[in-house]
C-alpha cells in the first residue's frame, strides 16, 4: 500500500514575533505568521484551500490563541478542508491530519498553525490564573487538581523522579538539556532567553516540583507558527526546495489520565515512535538533527529513549555533559533553543526549526553538515506524535 | 480498614489543612482547593471518606480492581462492576514535592504522590502524602489512607506514613 506521506511536502514556513508579553491578540499573531508562511511558499492567499490547528477553540486561557474560523474570516479564505482539534497525536496531530487530507485530494495547500498567548493570559494572575481559575473540576483533571497538582509540572515531575530512582538519572544530566537549549538560543535572535546559563545557575534555580527546577520548565510566551503542507506535485515550483514527509507516528496506549501512566516505557511517545519507524526504511542512525518536544527537560529525554537514540533508562547518560546533543555533536538537539529557552511554541517551533535546518537556513545555529533527515516530536505523558522529514 | 478519629483529628492532622487555616483569606468553608464534580460512578470514591472507607471499583466477573471508576471492566469488559472497600494500605510509587504555589489557599511545600494500592499491582492513584516532613517521602514507603473533608460531602483520600499500632 502506498504511504500517504509520499504525496505531500512542506512548502512554506512562517513565524510571528515571539515574546514574553507582546500584548497582541492571538489573531494578530496568527495573521503575521500565516502571511509570512504564504509568502515563503510563494503562494497567493487565495490559493490556500485548507486550514488546520491545534487545539482549535475554547480550551485553557492562553493555550488556544486562535481558531480556524477566526483566521478564515480574517483572510476571507475559501476552504475545502479544515480542522481544529485538541484530541490528536500530540500538538502535531492537525498537521498530520492535514497531510492526509492533501494526500487524499481534499485540499492542495493547507496552512497549519499553532498560536499561544500564554504569557499575556498570565499577566494579572500568574500561573494560578491559567491552571486554577475554576474550583469545580469536571474533566480529567478532577483526579489531579484536588490534590494540589493542577500542572503538568507536577505530573511530569513524578515521571522524572521515577527515572531518577530507577536509572540513577541526575539533575546535572537534566541540566545538560537545559544548557544545550540555552547555548543554541544564544545563536537564535528569535529566542526569548539568550543569556548564558551555567550549571551553577541551573542547580541554584528554584524548585517547581522536585526534581524539576525552573530551568527544567519551558517558557510561556506569545507567538504563532505557521507551516504550509502542499500536494507533492505542486511543491516543486515554489521558492524554496520542498521538505518531504518520510513518516509520521501516532499512538495512544494506556489510560489518558496522567496519574495512570503504566511505567516509564508506557508514555505515548513509545507507541508514536514505534509507529513512525514501522513506516520507513530509515532508522535512528540516519537522523541528522532532532527537534524534540521539551515542555520539560525530561520529556526530551523521554523522546530520545522512545525514538531509539539510546536505550530506555539511558537518556541521562546520553545527554550528560552535552557533547552528544550539541550543534556539532552526533545528534544536534533543539537547535533553535527548544521551548526551554526559545519559548513554548507548543510543538510547532520544533517543526519550523526542522524545516529551517533541512533548508540550510539556520545561520549561526545551522548544523554544519547540512542535515538530510530531521525528526520532530510533540507531546508528553499520554499523548504524542512524531514526524520524520527529509530534503 | 484504616480509619482515623473524628473530624477534628482529621482536620488537624495534615499539613494541607493546617496550611489552610493559616490563610487569613480562607473562610469557614471546607473548600480550600479545586473539588471534583463526581459522576454517579465516581461518587463512592469521593464520599467514602465520611465512613473512613476508600472505595475502588472491582469487577465481579474477573476480580480485577480498576481506577478511575467506570462502567465496564477494562480487563474482561464485564459490566458487573461496583465500588468495593479496599484495605487503605498502599506503597508510594512515585513522588514529587511541589514547591510552586498554584492556589492561594494551598501553600507549598507539599507532597504529590502516585501510590499503588495493596490490593493489586498497577492499581494506582494520585494523592498527597501528609503527616510527615515532605522530604522524607520516598518510593517504596508504605502508607495508609486518611481522609480530609473537601467540600460538603466530598472527602479527599490522602495517605500517611504507616505507623505501627498495638
Amino acid at each position: 500500500m502506498k504511504r500517504f506521506e509520499e504525496a505531500v511536502a512542506v512548502t512554506g514556513i512562517g513565524q510571528s514575533a515571539i515574546g514574553r508579553r507582546l500584548g497582541r491578540s492571538g489573531l494578530s499573531l496568527t495573521v503575521e505568521a500565516a502571511l509570512a508562511s504564504i509568502n515563503d511558499a510563494g503562494l497567493a492567499v487565495s490559493e490556500l484551500d485548507g486550514l488546520a490547528t491545534f487545539p482549535g477553540e475554547a480550551v485553557d486561557p492562553g493555550l488556544a490563541g486562535c481558531g480556524v474560523w477566526e483566521l478564515r474570516d480574517a483572510l476571507d479564505l475559501r476552504l475545502r478542508w479544515f480542522q481544529g482539534s485538541p484530541q490528536t497525536s500530540g500538538q502535531l496531530g492537525p498537521f498530520i491530519d492535514a497531510c492526509m487530507a492533501v494526500a487524499c485530494g481534499l485540499a492542495t495547500h493547507v496552512l497549519c498553525f499553532r498560536t499561544v498567548c500564554e504569557a499575556s493570559a498570565q499577566r494579572s494572575g500568574g500561573r494560578g490564573e491559567v491552571v486554577g481559575s475554576q474550583f469545580a473540576v469536571s474533566d480529567w483533571r478532577r483526579w489531579l487538581a484536588p490534590f494540589g497538582a493542577p500542572s503538568a509540572a507536577n505530573w511530569i515531575a513524578l515521571y522524572a523522579q521515577r527515572h531518577f530512582d530507577d536509572y540513577g538519572t541526575t539533575r546535572e544530566q537534566l541540566g545538560a538539556i537545559a544548557r544545550n537549549a540555552r547555548a543554541n538560543a544564544m545563536l537564535n535572535p528569535a529566542a526569548v532567553f539568550r543569556e548564558p546559563l551555567s550549571i551553577e545557575d541551573y542547580l541554584a534555580s528554584r524548585m517547581i516540583s522536585t526534581p524539576l527546577c525552573l530551568y527544567d520548565c519551558d517558557v510561556p510566551i506569545d507567538g504563532s507558527t505557521a507551516v504550509i503542507v502542499s500536494a507533492r506535485d505542486r511543491s516543486s515550483d515554489r521558492p524554496h526546495d520542498p521538505v518531504y514527509l518520510e513518516a509520521v507516528g501516532c499512538g495512544l496506549t494506556g489510560p489518558f489520565s496522567w496519574d495512570q501512566i503504566d511505567g516509564l516505557t508506557g508514555m505515548a511517545a513509545t507507541a508514536a515512535a514505534e509507529t513512525m519507524w514501522r513506516r520507513t526504511a530509515l532508522g535512528p542512525g540516519d537522523v541528522d538533527v532532532a527537534e524534540l518536544y521539551d515542555g520539560f527537560s525530561v520529556l526530551a529525554l523521554a523522546w530520545l529513549e522512545a525514538l531509539g537514540f539510546c536505550d530506555f533508562g539511558d537518556g541521562g547518560r546520553f545527554v550528560e555533559g552535552g557533547e552528544a546533543i550539541a550543534l556539532d555533536g552526533k545528534l544536534p538537539l533543539n537547535t533553535q533553543g527548544g521551548q526551554l529557552s526559545g519559548g513554548r511554541l507548543h510543538g510547532y517551533g520544533m517543526l519550523h526549526e526542522a524545516v529551517v535546518q533541512l533548508r540550510g537556513h539556520g545561520g549561526p545555529r545551522q548544523v554544519r553538515q547540512r542535515p538530510e533527515v530531521a525528526v520532530v516530536s510533540a507531546g508528553g505523558g499520554p499523548f504524542a506524535g512524531c514526524l520524520l522529514l527529509t530534503r | 480498614m484504616t480509619a482515623i478519629g473524628g473530624a477534628s483529628e482529621r482536620q488537624a492532622s495534615t499539613h494541607l489543612c493546617r496550611a489552610a487555616s493559616r490563610n487569613p483569606s480562607s473562610d469557614d468553608r471546607a473548600v480550600i482547593r479545586p473539588f471534583p464534580v463526581p459522576t454517579d460512578e465516581e461518587r463512592a470514591f469521593w464520599t467514602g471518606g465520611a465512613d473512613g472507607v476508600l472505595l475502588i471499583y472491582r469487577c465481579a466477573t474477573c476480580g480485577r480492581w480498576f481506577h478511575p471508576p467506570g462502567p465496564v471492566c477494562p480487563a474482561c469488559h464485564s459490566l458487573e462492576v461496583a465500588p468495593r472497600p479496599v484495605s487503605g494500605r498502599a506503597t508510594v510509587w512515585a513522588v514529587t514535592v511541589n514547591h510552586q504555589q498554584w492556589f492561594a489557599s494551598l501553600p507549598p511545600p507539599y507532597v504529590v504522590a502516585i501510590v499503588e494500592l495493596a490490593e493489586q499491582p498497577g492499581l494506582r492513584m494520585l494523592t498527597n502524602v501528609v503527616g510527615c516532613e515532605p522530604e522524607v517521602v520516598r518510593s517504596g514507603m508504605v502508607v495508609d489512607v486518611a481522609f480530609e473533608l473537601l467540600a460538603d460531602d466530598l472527602w479527599l483520600p490522602v495517605f500517611r506514613p504507616k505507623v505501627s499500632r498495638p
